[in-house]
């Protein structure tokens, strides 16, 4: 997007005009950037549904300010919020901000512009199919938005759009199953891709053990994605021939709905939808964790200015993790009528997986010990993210525990579980990443002053929201209420915290607002930087910044593991990994 | 720790094991973040560049982080075979006869709950949907012999307090939930297929509502409707004896009005209905309001409630 023309052109690649540099490029990093944007677009977009939420939780009943007129009769009458537009604003706020924001943004924008580079490559494998990856998301976004104006508005069954209510649910539904083909679609593409790439085109000397620690997490998360997604993607199909061919997949005989029997052959089962829904959905939460984990320990490294500890441990655990989440979906269905062996297979699974994440976070966390720290902007967030994700993970034990789930499952110490895990955990580090990569993308650096209060804003902010849920959800109050919990007498006392949770919602959307001008500001007026302005060891920062096209003016060659930071006996406190000397 | 965690009232056999559970788990939770906390900020103190111009190569050289993880592993391997996985077999096996207990067919439905008595007789009559209208919900045959002494209600579960429920449970339309807080219950309602739970109330309705209720402050400005699922406590009274607000009397702005008058700012309130099963799988555009009361009573009081719903049933 910002690449000078000037920009002396690696390998004889020629100039390729405005449409295929800028629109449809097949250079990985304009695509990074594409993706980077658009996703952003979407987090923004995504969280602006929730913060009208928030007003209707805070204030129910009572019209909602400013743009309460705008949101149309069949919403939001006299700028009241209906139910059926709650539930609206509830699917789709779950749905754009991990398809469309978390998982885009980590994956789509990141791997593509940093894996190639980070791994000496020239381009992805297959660049015509990473155009197309990004063009099929698109797509995928631009359904979902557009079934906000379908008559019924979006998608309302939640983000797991669990049948039968889905089956017989408005039209948005089937806008949200189309959406996900494009979306799914799109992701496969680019995992068989980011595969390929990451086996095929390293450096010479680009051993598996001397990858960056990203690079391995964008190659587990490919994984995943190409294994996963698949059966949801069946799923979707069922469900869309259930919704208009006249099937009965998830539908069983006999539902009567409204005082109606309902004209269907019957004979499926509800919870065949769960079981492949959650067969993709757990994994995807390493999809969503993995890349910001990436993210988190390459800045670590950086801004300890010492390798990270135990880098192998890391690597490890994070293969082993890739593999146990493909074996514990159904630790989301134990209260669907599950009997002592399925769960027992699965209660133990889960406490397993959990042990290769406490390593993750041991050695991210014991890396700190003996460097020497900057505070840099990206090293902040990526500090955060460590007790962040910690609080995350550790309040999915009580939910991996059936007995203990009972009482939990459903309410909003879920919502603040695996909050705690995308939001503070996922999206501040894919804010690290982007204060990071900055510089490497456009060849200037973001404000670290505008940076410092986008943080600490944030910080504050966010905690203030997902640690409410805690207690609300102890107290046993159930999520998805379209008045926060208002009727019941065993959430009374826990109900005020509803206005404090909006209120720092609304607060951290000011908190964004000198990050969006810091980004747009830094693009033309940041200060200038060289190739490598954070003395980082990785290959990324071999090259100019922004990269020419072709990544490298010259072959690169590797020579050692991918944070040699204060070797002892070194000039410098850092050893390019194609540093010869 | 209880406590702490704000957990609601044990109204039910399981809840205390469930939340003996809930306690020490977070006990794991609660040492393991100050710990790593406390090493995670003292590195960040005490590493910065400013006091550390110099990184080491080599970190950490002591290899107790591994310790910690296998300290954990241990301590998840022994919760889970000596406490969770037991505690889940009896919740989901340890059912016991029905004769011994009060049986109740749950039928979910958007938005209400249905519940379905047997009768004096123990059996269930017969059901069939193309029965079903506004009337009988449950599509219930009041032709069937078994059916002529069952019992049915909306949105009013009433139960005897210390004997075994047993709730046969289904749907007929969308997954619900059937979820009791107060007894920690809670079973997805699954059209298409049934599924048997069972639990024993341990506190009435009245003694659950003596243990929630709380003093709350009261003034001419305090909104009213906050407060509209509670009750007082007991009775209010100004300097002339006049009664302001009776016992088990709900609060009006005019009655807050009052209240001030007299001097009096704090009341105790209890919620009306204290039990409540909430409906906690998205359901719906009802599904906020899928609320029905439990009523735990005494045995008597159960066999009065029976007595006057078959009398009902007669005329």
């Amino acid at each position: 997007m910002t690449q000078s023309t000037s920009v002396e052109h690696g390998s004889g690649h020629e100039s390729q005009g405005f449409w295929r540099t800028y629109l449809f490029s097949q250079d990985h990093k304009t695509i990074g950037i594409q993706y980077a944007i658009t996703s952003l677009l979407f987090l923004l977009f995504g969280f602006t549904l929730m913060m009208i939420m928030r007003w209707q939780l805070a204030y129910p009943g009572q019209p909602i300010p400013l743009i309460g007129k705008f949101l149309g009769e069949a919403n939001a009458p006299d700028g009241i919020m209906l139910p059926e537009f709650y539930n609206q604003l509830g699917a789709m706020h779950g749905t754009i901000m991990i398809f469309l924001g978390v998982v885009p943004l980590g994956v789509g924008a990141f791997g593509n512009f940093v894996m190639p580079l980070q791994i000496g490559a020239p381009d992805m494998a297959f660049p015509k199919l990473n155009m197309m990856s990004y063009w099929v998301y698109f797509a995928g976004g631009v359904t979902m938005l557009g079934s906000f104006l379908l008559p019924g508005g979006a998608a309302n069954s939640g983000w797991t759009s669990y049948p039968p209510l889905s089956d017989i649910a408005t039209i948005g539904q089937t806008a949200w199953l189309i959406g996900m083909f494009f979306l799914i679609t799109s992701s496969l593409l680019g995992s068989i891709n980011f595969i390929v790439t990451i086996v095929q085109l390293r450096a010479p000397g680009m051993t598996f053990m001397r990858l960056p620690f990203f690079v391995w997490a964008q190659l587990v998360t490919s994984f995943l994605l190409l294994l996963a997604f698949p059966p949801l993607e069946a799923a979707a199909c069922l469900q869309l021939m259930d919704r208009l061919a006249g099937t009965s997949f998830f539908l069983p005989s006999g539902l009567v709905v409204s005082g109606q029997v309902v004209q269907a052959s019957g004979g499926g089962s509800p919870l065949l939808w769960q079981h492949l829904f959650w067969f993709l959905a757990h994994p995807e939460v390493y999809v969503l964790i993995l890349p910001a984990m990436g993210i988190v320990a390459e800045i670590i490294a950086n801004n300890t200015r010492k390798p990270l500890w135990s880098y192998r441990s890391l690597v490890y655990s994070t293969l082993f993790l890739g593999f146990m989440s493909f074996i514990v979906w159904a630790h989301h269905m134990y209260i669907t009528g599950m009997g002592t062996t399925l769960g027992t297979f699965f209660q133990v699974t889960t406490m397993i997986i959990s042990i290769p994440s406490v390593v993750i976070l041991a050695v991210l966390i014991v890396s700190l010990w003996g460097g020497s720290i900057r505070f840099t902007t990206p090293m902040m967030f990526a500090c955060a993210f460590l007790p962040m994700f910690g609080i995350g993970g550790l309040t999915g034990l009580p939910l991996g525990l059936a007995p203990t789930d009972i009482p939990l499952h459903d309410t909003y110490y879920v919502i603040g579980h695996f909050h705690y895990i995308v939001a503070p955990g996922s999206i501040f580090a894919l804010f690290a990443g982007v204060y990071y990569w900055f510089p490497k993308a456009t060849g200037r650096r973001m404000n670290d002053t505008l940076g410092k209060i986008h943080f600490w804003g944030s910080l504050i902010c966010i905690n203030t929201i997902f640690m409410p849920m805690f207690i609300q959800g102890l107290a046993g109050v159930s999520r998805r209420l379209y008045d926060g919990g208002a009727q019941y007498a065993h959430a009374q006392g826990v109900l005020s915290l509803n206005l404090v949770m909006s209120v720092a919602a609304w607060s951290l959307a000011i908190f964004q607002i000198p990050f969006i001008i810091n980004f747009f500001v830094s693009i033309r007026k940041g200060k200038k930087v060289g190739d490598n302005p954070w003395d980082a060891t990785t290959l990324e920062w071999a090259t100019s910044s922004p990269p020419p096209h072709g990544n490298f003016i010259r072959p690169v060659e590797v020579y050692r593991g991918p944070h040699e930071y204060s070797v002892p006996g070194a000039a410098r406190d850092f050893l390019p990994q194609n540093d010869p000397a | 720790m209880q406590e702490f965690l704000g957990l609601p009232p044990e109204a039910s056999t399981y809840a205390h094991e469930i939340d003996g559970s809930m306690a020490m788990i977070h006990w794991l939770m609660f040492v393991l973040f100050a710990g790593w906390g406390a090493f995670y900020v003292y590195s960040l103190l005490r590493f910065r560049r400013s006091k550390n111009p110099a990184a080491r190569y080599g970190g950490l050289k002591s290899k107790f982080p591994y310790v910690v993880v296998a300290a954990v592993a241990i301590f998840e391997g022994v919760a889970l075979a000596a406490f969770d996985l037991p505690l889940w077999a009896k919740l989901v096996k340890d059912i016991p006869s029905e004769k011994d207990a009060t049986v109740v067919r749950v039928v979910g439905e958007q938005f209400a709950w249905n519940f379905h008595y047997p009768g004096p007789d123990g059996i269930f009559g017969r059901t069939d949907i193309s029965l079903v209208s506004p009337e009988n919900p449950l599509g219930l045959d009041r032709n069937d012999p078994a059916a002529k002494d069952d019992i049915t209600t909306v949105n009013q579960l009433v139960i005897p307090v210390n004997r075994p429920v047993i709730v046969r449970l289904t749907s007929k339309d969308m997954i619900h939930s059937f979820g009791i807080p107060y007894f920690r219950v809670k079973q997805d309602a699954v059209p298409g297929q049934s599924v048997r739970l069972s639990f024993t109330p341990t506190m009435t309705s009245d003694e659950v509502q003596e243990a929630v209720a709380r003093f709350y402050r009261i003034d001419r400005a305090t909104d009213t409707d906050k407060f509209s699922v509670f009750v007082a406590q007991q009775e209010y009274r100004d300097k002339e004896g006049n009664v302001l607000l009776a016992k088990g009397d709900g609060i009006t702005p005019d009655v807050a009005g009052k209240l001030a008058d007299a001097g009096i700012g704090e009341v105790r309130l209890g919620p009306y209905s204290p039990i409540e099963v909430a409906c906690s799988q998205l359901c719906g555009l009802g599904h906020y309001r899928m609320r029905a009361t439990v009523t735990v009573v005494t045995a008597t009081g159960f066999q009065e409630w029976i007595k006057d719903q078959e009398a009902a049933l007669q005329q």
